[in-house]
């Protein structure tokens, strides 16, 4: 782990890296409990079209949030090779559906820059910062705002 | 047994105290129903005296004043110095509530209500009579009760009694049965509350000890000697042992001789003393009992205690409360047997993949697999069905709980008011007993304020002044019903028409039948009382106490007679884990639809199918007609399918009555299924229940008929809307 040694001196924050619609993410890794292959989901009836369903997560039923749809690139169309990032938000157990796991970095809050402006509203509103690593822009998400709601969003 | 910290025999004497606080008010309801006999009063008198002992040793000082206090008050009546009447009951019955509130709040931290403490002392001081003369300090009742002069605060204190009056030795033996620390009580805790008295020697008597080869860490083979030099009186010394007196043998005896100086070492004693202030900080710092199986256990009975042993010395001890008629219980904590019961399901779970699994190989019938898994699969539903009873609890305490309300509202309403309970020993599951309390609550008290009539009104009507309020419990096809009746004046279903027309809630003229009207009141916004009263106008009406019992997958109704009473009926599943499912499909989804809802299953080609109007179907069968649903489109899977063949009708009513007809695409199999909550990361849904886990690992949804129901074949006054002359044409079908 020589090179993940190396990088960690760079930052301190380590985030899980991972493609959505040929675009590279990340989010605090202590956010992430497991990732997983894409299983078939339960659908939901009344659900916003992002909810691709519930999944069995050893006896709790999590929803799984198709983030390409989230994010307003449209659906996914999962097979096997797609991934479930199970992570926690406020408490909630929720399923993200991206294309591939990448990458985990450390990143220093003084590389995160803000997001320019030039960025389309709906993904803005999804993202907290982006960072450079080797080239790559990595958008880091804001998790809370990923997840559907009560109320506000959900059916 | 591991070692336990104070906060966890805190924990257990409040646990203690529920179950003595509900046999006081068994008691009392006892004595008011004049089904007391001669025990009574001394199961009363234990109880509360057992509280006050504990609390003694827990230094719950305001527990320990006010229960003295009304102890006292109760010795009158036990001894026959005092008549038993009912306003003396009444008192009673405040008392043991206030009793209650203040064991609650000591549970809690609480600040406690010393206006009430004090306004009941001089109430129980009237009865008590006058011993002494005038008493301000509730402490001072203590001298009715025990002839020596006594500081109870030394009960709880933290300061060992100062050296002042003439002090006397005792000499305590003190054996321990096996149940006393399974019952979660401790020695060492006794004997640091002996130690605030004064001066204590303790010895060990491990001569009952067998080696650690033949040891069995569930007995008790321990026996303690402890020689007192204090100046409190024997039956003080006493009190402290009160709380284990029905399972530990202890003996006191005055030391002999007049010279109580240094306490004489005992023969017996074969382990080293210690000097209690010491060692007995903590009972954590106690380890030889607790943390070293030697120590600990004791395999004797009680005739091989030392000296002369009595059971129990206390006074009131009756043999019907220490007698062996309960069955032995343990105390569990929750969480446990909620862990227990999610894994429970998921070997259900298990077990019904590897089912699946096993199906898919096509072996042989009578192969030595199949046979085998079906005794597994019999293992594993008697496991979940006695795991499930473990969360069962009587309804017992909620309706004690309710005894009370009932006081309450009838001390404010001054109506005056008797409860009836009937079948407390139902068993439901306790998540849902608990949340039963506060819609319980509403109603009895709705039923005392706006069921019954006013104490004269009554008497005009030539019934008997005193209301009854029944309160009942039954099990009933896999449900439990809770009914509270009352013997009131029934509904004024005209004075509730008018209100609902005036607040606009029904069509002026609209033709409603009783049943409709009725259920006005669970209207949002509906309160049929003119006036607000104190106890029940509080914004929050029938309407939110339905939602609560639905939001408990049960379901309301009301049936009511003028004049005779009003009877409002709860019903409610056994558990909240697993329900009894009929497995569907429709539209390439798997949905299970809850069996108690179905009705009947019909293929619509033998289904008399009408149509009506612009593409609504009903379903024409023996009692009359059915509005058609398809499920796949309620919930936006598809459009309905014009086509019926290859469907299955599912018949469901709901707990309101309500009817509809569901077109589904196939029926897989009926089982019990566990219910998993799909709002922990979700949110609620439409139409939706809960979500469980089927055979392949998959979820599938539950199908809350009521909600659906709600949608397509409406109530017409529970919606607000103006109602229709016939119940099936006007309802509206609600198709994608």
């Amino acid at each position: 782990m020589s090179q993940h040694d190396a990088k960690s001196k760079l930052g301190d924050q380590e985030v899980v890296a991972f493609r959505v619609a040929g675009q590279d993410f990340c989010f605090d890794i202590m956010s992430v409990r497991e990732i997983r292959g894409w299983t078939e989901t339960t659908t939901l009836p009344h659900a916003q079209s992002y909810v691709k369903g519930v999944i069995n997560l050893r006896g709790s039923v999590v929803p799984v949030v198709d983030l390409s749809d989230r994010l307003g690139f449209g659906p996914t169309d999962p097979c096997a090779r797609h991934v479930i990032i199970i992570t926690v938000v406020d408490g909630q157990t929720i399923g993200l559906l991206a294309d591939v796991v990448s990458d985990i970095l450390a990143v220093s809050e003084a590389a995160m820059h803000a997001v320019p402006d030039m960025v389309s509203d709906q993904v803005k509103a999804f993202i907290s910062g982006v960072v450079l690593v080797e080239d790559r822009m990595i958008r880091r998400l804001d998790l809370s705002r990923v997840v559907p709601r009560a109320g506000l969003e959900a059916a | 047994m591991t070692a336990a910290g104070p906060d966890e025999f805190r924990a257990s004497f409040f646990e203690e105290c529920e179950e003595l606080l509900e046999a006081m008010h068994d008691g009392f309801g006892k004595m008011l129903d004049d089904a007391a006999d001669a025990e009574t009063i001394h199961v009363i008198f234990r109880a509360v005296h057992s509280i006050k002992g504990g609390a003694g040793a827990f230094g719950l000082d305001a527990l320990v004043a006010f229960a003295h206090h009304f102890e006292t008050a109760l010795d009158r009546v036990r001894s026959g110095k005092s008549e038993s009447t009912d306003a003396l009951l009444a008192l009673f019955q405040h008392c043991g509530d206030h009793l209650s509130d203040l064991v609650a709040a000591a549970r809690s931290d609480q600040p406690v209500d010393s206006e009430q403490a004090q306004l009941l002392g001089q109430q129980l001081d009237a009865v008590i009579g006058p011993v002494n003369g005038t008493r301000d300090e509730v402490s001072d009742a203590a001298e009715t009760f025990v002839p020596m002069t006594l500081d109870l605060g030394a009960f709880g204190g933290p300061e060992p009694t100062p050296m002042a009056a003439a002090r006397q030795g005792f000499t305590i033996s003190f054996t321990a049965d096996p149940e006393l620390f399974s019952s979660g009580n401790e020695p060492a805790l006794l004997f640091r509350a002996l130690d605030r008295f004064g001066t204590t020697s303790i010895a060990a008597d491990t001569a009952d000890v067998p080696p650690l080869s033949a040891l069995d860490a569930s007995m008790s083979t321990m026996a303690w000697t402890i020689e007192l030099e204090t100046e409190v009186a024997e039956d003080v010394i006493r009190d402290v042992f009160d709380f284990v007196s029905d399972c530990a043998s202890v003996s006191i005896l005055p030391l002999v001789g007049p010279d109580v100086g240094p306490v004489l070492p005992n023969p017996g004693a074969t382990v080293a003393r210690s000097n209690v202030p010491d060692a007995f900080e903590a009972p954590d710092s106690f380890p030889a009992s607790l943390a070293d199986p030697i120590a600990e256990p004791r395999v004797g009975t009680p005739e091989d205690a030392p000296g002369a042993t009595v059971g129990s010395g206390k006074p009131g001890a009756s043999p019907s409360v220490t007698g062996p008629a309960s069955p032995q219980t343990i105390r569990v904590d929750f969480e446990r047997v909620d862990k227990l019961i999610n894994l429970v399901g998921e070997l259900v779970i298990k077990e019904a993949m590897l089912s699946q699994a096993v199906g898919m190989l096509d072996l042989p019938t009578g192969n030595d697999v199949l046979q085998e898994l079906d005794g597994l699969k019999q293992l594993a539903g008697e496991i979940q069905e006695g795991v499930m009873a473990i969360r069962a609890q009587p309804v017992k305490p909620l309706f004690q709980r309710m005894a009370r309300t009932i006081r309450d509202a009838s001390s404010l309403t001054g109506k005056r008011v008797r409860l009836v309970m009937k079948g407390e020993t139902t068993e439901v599951d306790k998540t849902v007993l608990e949340r039963l309390v506060d819609p319980l609550n509403h109603m009895i008290r709705n039923a005392v304020d706006h069921g019954l009539e006013a104490t004269e009104k009554r008497r005009q009507a030539g019934k008997n002044p005193e209301g009854t309020v029944t309160l009942s419990a039954a099990h009933r096809s896999g449900r439990v019903i809770i009914e509270v009746s009352d013997d009131g004046g029934g509904i004024n279903r005209e004075k509730v028409r008018k209100l609902a027309e005036d607040k606009g809630l029904v069509a002026p003229g609209a033709i409603l039948n009783a049943a409709e009207i009725d259920a006005l009141l669970f209207m949002p916004g509906f309160s049929s009382k003119d006036e607000v009263s104190e106890l029940s106008g509080r914004g929050v009406g029938l309407d939110v106490v339905r939602s609560e019992i639905n939001a408990l997958g049960g379901r309301m109704s009301i049936s009511s007679e003028l004049g005779k009473g009003t009877v409002f009926s709860i019903s409610l599943p056994l558990t909240l884990a697993v329900l009894e499912g009929m497995v569907v499909e429709v539209a390439g989804q798997t949905m299970v639809v809850p069996i108690t809802a179905i009705q009947e299953t019909l293929q619509p080609s033998t289904a008399q199918i009408h149509t009506i109007g612009c593409g609504s179907r009903v379903l024409s069968i023996r009692e009359g007609l059915v509005p058609l649903a398809d499920l796949g489109a309620i919930f936006g899977f598809r459009e309905t399918p014009v086509d019926l063949t290859d469907h299955v009708l599912l018949v469901i009513e709901t707990e309101t009555e309500r009817r509809c007809a569901l077109i589904v695409d196939g029926l897989q199999d009926q089982r019990q299924v566990v219910i998993k909550s799909l709002e922990t990361n979700y949110t609620q849904v439409d139409g939706i229940a809960a979500a469980t886990i089927l055979g392949d690992g998959r979820i599938a949804l539950i199908v809350d008929p009521e909600g659906i129901v709600g949608g397509i074949a409406p109530v017409p006054v529970s919606l607000g809307r103006p109602p229709h002359t016939d119940p099936v044409e006007g309802e509206n079908l609600v198709t994608a």
